[in-house]
């Protein structure tokens, strides 16, 4: 099968059941995406398969062929992104193991939906679990992206 | 720079330095602060060209390495501890490389626990940067031939008056040779020339995190390693009965199965024994382990049940228990027959559950093995491992990688022992990593716990005499079955030492008996014991019908430094001052708006002032409580008074943290037990909070001090929890004495 990774094809031949998140980590070696409960309860595996956010623990391989991939690790090359750059601003992480996850999550948010109300935000990242407690930055940092957009329109 | 390459570098540390010989060969202070490299030593800043101590070297070229000795874990402290040092060096941060230390005593003490990096090495950091820095003034001056008291070290050079200039890297050979200043000659910088202390650098990993590129002990990898998964007893020191390995083995991938040795008492950090399945890929190994059949004996926790273990420790405090603080005559008070109040507490087991679980890889060979983990404790994994492999300590390399979160977990190294043991029995690298199951079910679970308290009030409902009794079982277990009660430092937090201005008081502890794996969970034993003594004080000051707050104050009394009995060093730098815990509550009482939001149905404030880790906190929790009986907490106010702070920043964001963290504990936090084995298993079983679920916003309110500094990872979290049980009495009339709350109706 075939699937795109960070803008690159991909031949797979392995087990057809084996998560994306394994594949991802211990295949083609993009440790950002993490393990965090196999599950699909704690986000910490999120990526962008065709530009939705999914939990990668919960997608088959079989089910990602021919599928668009896109990891924490090729959102930007150097932490870029405009969510990537607010969450170093606002210092979100602590420990910083499900912040991939978190970004992946809040960028497809933001992608969507490039105003949330807190309601958006909640129900958008609640599907992710930050067991340091970084919450309340993720929120500014969501809305500080948000706010940067704003005012990039403004200018128009 | 990919993994391999992380990895690669990192594992020839000790030569990513220039190989110049001028290493001191003396200490430059008589004691591990400043313990310099001996000649030949490899390791770390070792081969710099000038290593005044473990901690630092200067190459030629002006870099600045600094040694972290301790394990990054989300506090910051990997980045925090340098930058003091660095500040007392006048070292530019930008030309400062930070090398995270491999396990090695010759670094002092590196268990990342217990609050105390900070605490414990601010004076040493600042040693060894003065130190350091005074020779390369002495340095400039013997070049230049003009007194020292001319040359002034400025941000990574030493300046003449007259204008002169000298690099730290064009002195660092020079100040190689200098005779080393004692320590009563070191002169440390004026707060006001602070560059970096009470300033919020930015951590050093925050780019590679955000970007997905820190390397954690789950992303270690070792060429040609090979992956493990293991089947362990589901009862604690239980033993393999059989197994059947056929399907396992069958399963594509898995390369083969290993018997790891049975676990032998005393437990502590020994590995749980049980049946590995070796196979090329994580997955591989996860599902080969689950086609595992095997058959446990259970032992002698294979009956274990939590409900009744519960109701045994509640019948333990109800009887009279051996005293740990005893003032006054607290039976003869409750004898003379006046009114008096009593209450009972409990709190169930719960799991660290970091989000990465525990990882390790290790590669034995020709009887060394090196290690990549995700631990708080490099010291205890080499102990641990060579205890295991039966080799010496000095024979364990063990490199520290980021560690997705510890609270504890990550200080007990038996993941790591298990890794050294497979990659021996297998003869290459061997990954292991844990699931989340493995995690849940096999944790050091932070002690459950019962308390009973009594008061005898007068007639403002001030408490005349206060009898607490507490029962739990013991970490020290672990280390010893004989250990059956509370131990000193157990009972020390939050125990053996109320703050309260109360004539009669005992504080006591029953027995009991650990059936499960116990170990510090962040705040440890003040997370129990805070939750008994501020609900009871909140209860106390419900009955009298007075302000929370003003009563609170009352119950402390005027300002003092409480006598514990403890004397020695600790005690006297850190005395517990009534005056400083005021101080908190009445900051968390202002800044929350206490006076203004007299409790409405539905929706209150709630407030619980604790010392633990020699710190001072105050926590006020707004809760609302709707009609359906869900809790919202829409605003938690921290007021905490930690002594001197190195990184504000960082300082709120552990705040902030701990006010998740209590209420991660408080609303949800419950690992149960049946027939020997934990109930729970993953996040749908062992809920922790959610973004919606969690506090909307905590307020931290930092006390301006420069008294010394005290710990921060953990004293939030125990307020936490019976402020926001204190607020929901105040909205719904609802008192919880025992957690979970998600188990209690709040609604009417």
């Amino acid at each position: 099968m075939n699937l795109k990774v960070n803008g690159a094809r991909r031949q797979f031949d392995g087990d057809p059941e084996m998560p994306l998140l394994w594949y991802l980590r211990d295949e083609i070696h993009l440790t950002g995406t993490k393990y965090g409960c196999g599950q699909g309860f704690c986000g910490a595996c999120t990526v962008h398969v065709n530009g939705s956010a999914l939990r990668s623990c919960q997608q088959s391989m079989e089910s990602v062929a021919d599928k668009e991939i896109i990891t924490i690790e090729g959102l930007s090359e150097t932490a870029s992104h405009p969510v990537q750059q607010a969450w170093k601003h606002a210092n979100v992480p602590q420990c910083g193991y499900c912040q991939g996850g978190q970004i992946m999550r809040a960028a497809a948010l933001l992608q969507k939906n490039p105003h949330p109300s807190d309601a958006d935000i909640d129900s958008a990242m609640k599907f992710n679990i930050c067991r340091c407690g970084t919450y309340q930055r993720i929120r500014e940092a969501i809305k500080a992206v948000a706010a940067g957009a704003q005012a990039v329109e403004a200018k128009k | 720079m990919n993994q391999i390459e992380v990895l690669t570098r990192r594992t020839f540390l000790g030569n990513v330095f220039s190989a110049s010989a001028f290493v001191l060969a003396a200490r430059l202070l008589p004691e591990e602060s400043l313990a310099a490299s001996s000649p030949g030593s490899t390791g770390n800043a070792g081969t710099a060209a000038w290593s005044p101590s473990v901690y630092l070297g200067i190459e030629t070229d002006g870099t600045v390495i600094i040694v972290t000795h301790r394990s990054e874990m989300g506090t910051g402290i990997r980045s925090v501890l340098p930058s003091v040092l660095a500040d007392e060096l006048e070292a530019d941060w930008n030309r400062v490389k930070i090398e995270q230390a491999v396990g090695d005593a010759k670094y002092g003490n590196q268990n990342t626990d217990g609050s105390c990096s900070i605490r414990d090495f601010y004076d040493t950091m600042r040693q060894a940067g003065a130190g350091a820095r005074m020779m390369l003034e002495r340095a400039a001056a013997d070049k230049w031939g003009v007194p020292v008291a001319e040359c002034k070290a400025q941000n990574h050079q030493v300046v003449h008056s007259s204008g002169r200039k000298l690099g730290y890297g064009e002195l660092a050979q020079d100040a190689a040779k200098l005779t080393v200043p004692k320590k009563e000659d070191l002169k440390f910088k004026s707060p006001a020339e602070y560059r970096y202390i009470g300033k919020e650098l930015p951590t050093i990993d925050v780019t590679d995190v955000c970007a997905g590129k820190g390397i954690f002990g789950i992303d270690a990898v070792m060429p040609g390693m090979v992956h493990a998964s293991i089947e362990r007893s589901p009862v604690y020191g239980g033993t393999l009965k059989n197994f059947d390995d056929k399907d396992a083995r069958a399963v594509k991938g898995v390369l083969q199965t290993v018997v790891l040795p049975p676990l032998t008492p005393p437990y502590g950090f020994k590995p749980l024994g049980g049946v590995a399945v070796i196979a090329n890929s994580t997955w591989a190994a996860w599902k080969g382990r689950e086609k595992l059949k095997v058959q446990w004996e259970g032992g002698e926790n294979a009956g274990y049940d939590s409900a009744k273990y519960k109701q045994q420790l509640l019948e333990t405090v109800r009887k009279p228990q051996k005293a740990a603080r005893n003032i006054g005559d607290v039976d003869a008070e409750f004898a003379r027959g006046g009114k008096t109040h009593e209450a009972e507490y409990y709190v169930p087991h719960l799991s660290h559950a970091p989000m990465e679980p525990p990882a390790a890889v290790a590669d034995f060979k020709d009887g060394k093995v090196v290690i990549y983990a995700a631990t708080q404790n490099p010291q205890a994994v080499q102990d641990t491992v060579a205890a295991a492999l039966g080799i010496d300590k000095k024979n364990v390399e063990c490199h520290v990688t980021l560690l997705g979160g510890g609270f504890g977990r990550k200080s007990k190294p038996d993941y790591v022992a298990e890794a050294a043991l497979l990659s021996k029995q297998v003869g290459k690298p061997v990954k292991v990593t844990w699931s989340r199951e493995e995690d849940i079910r096999f944790d050091y679970y932070h002690s459950v716990a019962a308390m009973y308290l009594k008061a005898a009030l007068d007639d403002k409902g001030k408490p005349t005499a206060w009898l607490q009794r507490c029962a739990f079982p013991s970490i020290g277990a672990m280390f010893n079955p004989a250990n059956t009660t509370g131990q000193p430092f157990e009972l020390g937090m939050g125990w053996s030492n109320l703050p309260f201005d109360i004539p009669n008081h005992r504080a006591e502890n029953g027995p009991a008996k650990a059936h499960v794996r116990i170990g510090w969970l962040r705040s440890v034993s003040n997370i129990y014991h805070a939750f008994a003594v501020h609900s009871f004080a909140d209860e106390l000051a419900a009955l009298a019908n007075r302000d929370r707050v003003e009563y609170l104050l009352d119950l402390l009394g005027p300002s003092r430094k409480v006598d514990l009995g403890e004397r020695g060093p600790m005690a006297d730098k850190f005395p517990l001052d009534t005056g400083r815990l005021r101080r908190v509550i009445e900051l968390a009482a202002e800044k929350s708006g206490w006076a203004r939001k007299p409790p409405v149905k539905g929706r209150a404030l709630g407030i619980a002032a604790h010392w633990s880790f020699y710190s001072y906190v105050a926590a006020v929790v707004e809760v609302e409580v709707d009609d359906a009986g869900k809790v919202r907490i829409p605003r938690v106010d921290i007021a905490a008074d930690v002594g001197t702070i190195i990184n504000p920043d960082r300082v709120k964001s552990q705040f902030e943290g701990a006010s998740v963290f209590g209420a991660s504990i408080a609303l949800m936090g419950e690992i149960t037990a049946a027939n020997g084995a934990i109930v729970q298993s993953n996040f749908d079983d062992y809920p922790v909070a959610r973004m919606q679920e969690a506090p909307i916003l905590t307020n931290v309110h930092l006390v301006p001090s420069t008294e010394p500094p005290a710990g921060v990872g953990e004293p939030g979290v125990p307020p936490m929890i019976p402020a926001i049980c204190n607020a929901i009495f105040a909205a719904t009339g609802k008192r919880i004495r025992d957690l979970p709350i998600r188990h209690h109706k709040l609604n009417a």
